[in-house]
């Protein structure tokens, strides 16, 4: 079977009142691929993604999503309680800041447990089993797994949002700016994670990040926003090393060496 | 791939580079380039400095972006039209015919010289035990002490570097090699086991694209010498 893109995105436009916000974006996600969007703040990238992954009701455009079972569904058109379920079940999004897609008072372990047991996953033994090995994966002492991550430091709780992300084995996630906010080693550190793991369970994601750095690092593919709009896409080091739109080389003649 | 098939086929290569920032000055680094690489064959690219010869293999590489003519690469059976084609078919190209040494390696934090090495086999699906012993042992090979083996290189020296940047690409057999300066900062033992790495690769049915200023390395290792044109004036 010739093989297909996971995710068709196209014509996706949000506004603002009568500003818009993401104008008539339009991609493709392949299975196993890591796509970059860069841009800087205010590009639109953040809404976009909001957008692609149901946090924030778009006000026009398709994403049509290659289920697991197999048909391809239109997330933005799909009924709620459908739309929720795969985005619970096939979907991750790993938030910015971990606060915000962790629960900070229930333990460590929970948090990871938690995506399972909405899977209806109920032994007890296992889930705590699994929780254990994936703070293992990313490399959180796991002698914390009843701690809660208010407990934790910025790095962790970061690795920690994103082994919750991971254990149901998603498809498709994604990250804005998941190394944002953090030091400069726990970024590498992170960033270190993120490459193994993507490889190891070959899941396909959307990388949002200003940090070309990041994106060299991290994808295969970029896209560059500038004022709601995708001016440039292309292979990642393609772009960053001879880039072809005027803001794209603007953003990459103002990079520190990347 | 056939012998008598060329391995690369470039035609009518145009590349250009448009300085937006410099208020849209044009640099015309390629201008309609013809050249076939054929298996077992070593073609070292010859002209002045910004003649084009980096340019043209990063071309060949999906590392820029021609502006017109044809790069037909043999991958797989059949070829493959370079130019225009989608960043997955440049990467497939790149996971299984095209390997590049470029000029310095790009070091990835925390990511040891081993597993830079061991990646292109992971990559194709070897397992990471055999991954390892092999990488382990091109790395000896090259001369690397063992102690460094699980260290980034990011605190090595240029020529140990160079060595890793080396090992990662001749690790794969790759049918088609562009090698950018490979020998530049190595001293004489060890250049002397690099041309050997490039000569076996060669005899193995190899097609190699090189670039080497080092007159003991392009003697040992050219079939062939192709020129490259001096860079005409910049247009506005």
């Amino acid at each position: 079977m010739k093989e297909q893109p996971i995710l068709e995105v196209s014509g996706l436009t949000k506004r603002f009142g009568v500003r818009a916000a993401v104008r008539d974006v339009a991609f493709e996600l392949w299975p196993g691929e890591v796509l970059g969007i860069v841009g800087e703040s205010g590009s639109g990238k953040t809404t976009l993604l909001n957008c692609v992954g149901g946090r924030l009701p778009a006000d026009g455009g398709e994403v049509l999503y290659r289920t697991a079972a197999g048909p391809a569904v239109d997330m933005l058109a799909l009924a709620e309680a459908e739309r929720r379920r795969l985005l619970r079940t096939e979907w991750g999004f790993v938030h910015q800041n971990p606060r915000d897609g962790l629960r900070l008072d229930v333990s460590a372990g929970g948090n990871v447990g938690e995506r399972l047991m909405a899977l209806g996953h109920r032994h007890y033994g296992n889930l705590r089993q699994a929780a254990v090995d994936w703070l293992d994966h990313v490399e959180i002492d796991t002698d914390r797994v009843d701690d809660p991550p208010r407990a934790f430091s910025g790095g962790m709780q970061q690795r920690l949002q994103i082994a919750r992300n991971l254990v149901t084995h998603p498809r498709v996630v994604l990250m804005d700016e998941p190394t944002g906010g953090l030091d400069v080693s726990v970024q590498a550190r992170l960033l270190d994670l993120l490459r193994r793991l993507v490889r190891e369970i070959g899941v396909s994601a959307v990388i949002v990040t200003h940090d070309l750095g990041v994106a060299r690092l991290l994808a295969d593919r970029l896209l560059v926003m500038k004022g709601g709009e995708v001016v440039e896409g292309g292979l990642t080091d393609r772009l960053l090393d001879d880039p072809h739109h005027p803001y794209t080389q603007l953003l990459v003649s103002s990079a520190l060496s990347v | 791939m056939r012998a008598d098939e060329p391995a690369l086929r470039i035609r009518s290569l145009r590349k250009s580079f448009t300085l937006h920032l410099r208020g849209g000055v044009r640099l015309d680094a390629l201008r309609g380039v013809d050249l076939d690489l054929f298996p077992a064959e070593c073609v070292v690219l010859r002209g002045p400095s910004g003649a084009g010869k980096s340019t043209l293999m990063r071309c060949v590489y999906g590392n820029y972006a021609a502006d017109s003519g044809s790069i037909r690469v043999a991958h797989d059976g059949s070829t493959v039209e370079l130019v225009g084609a989608a960043p997955r078919q440049v990467h497939a190209l790149r996971r299984g015919t095209l390997g590049y040494v470029s000029q310095f390696l790009r070091v990835i934090p925390r990511v040891s010289a081993i597993d830079i090495v061991a990646e292109p086999l992971l990559a194709r699906g070897v397992a990471p035990a055999d991954a390892c012993k092999r990488a382990a042992s091109l790395l000896e090979r090259l001369n690397i002490p063992a102690r460094l083996f699980d260290l980034p290189p990011a605190t090595f020296s240029g020529g140990e570097q160079q060595r890793v940047n080396i090992a990662h690409v001749f690790i794969a057999r790759y049918p088609i090699l562009l090698l950018d300066e490979p020998t530049a900062s190595l001293d004489e033992a060890n250049r002397a086991v690099v041309i050997d790495l490039i000569q076996e690769a060669r005899r193995d049915g190899a097609a190699i694209l090189a670039i080497l200023h080092d007159a003991t390395a392009r003697e040992a290792l050219a079939t062939r010498i192709f020129e490259l044109a001096p860079r005409l004036a910049e247009v506005a």
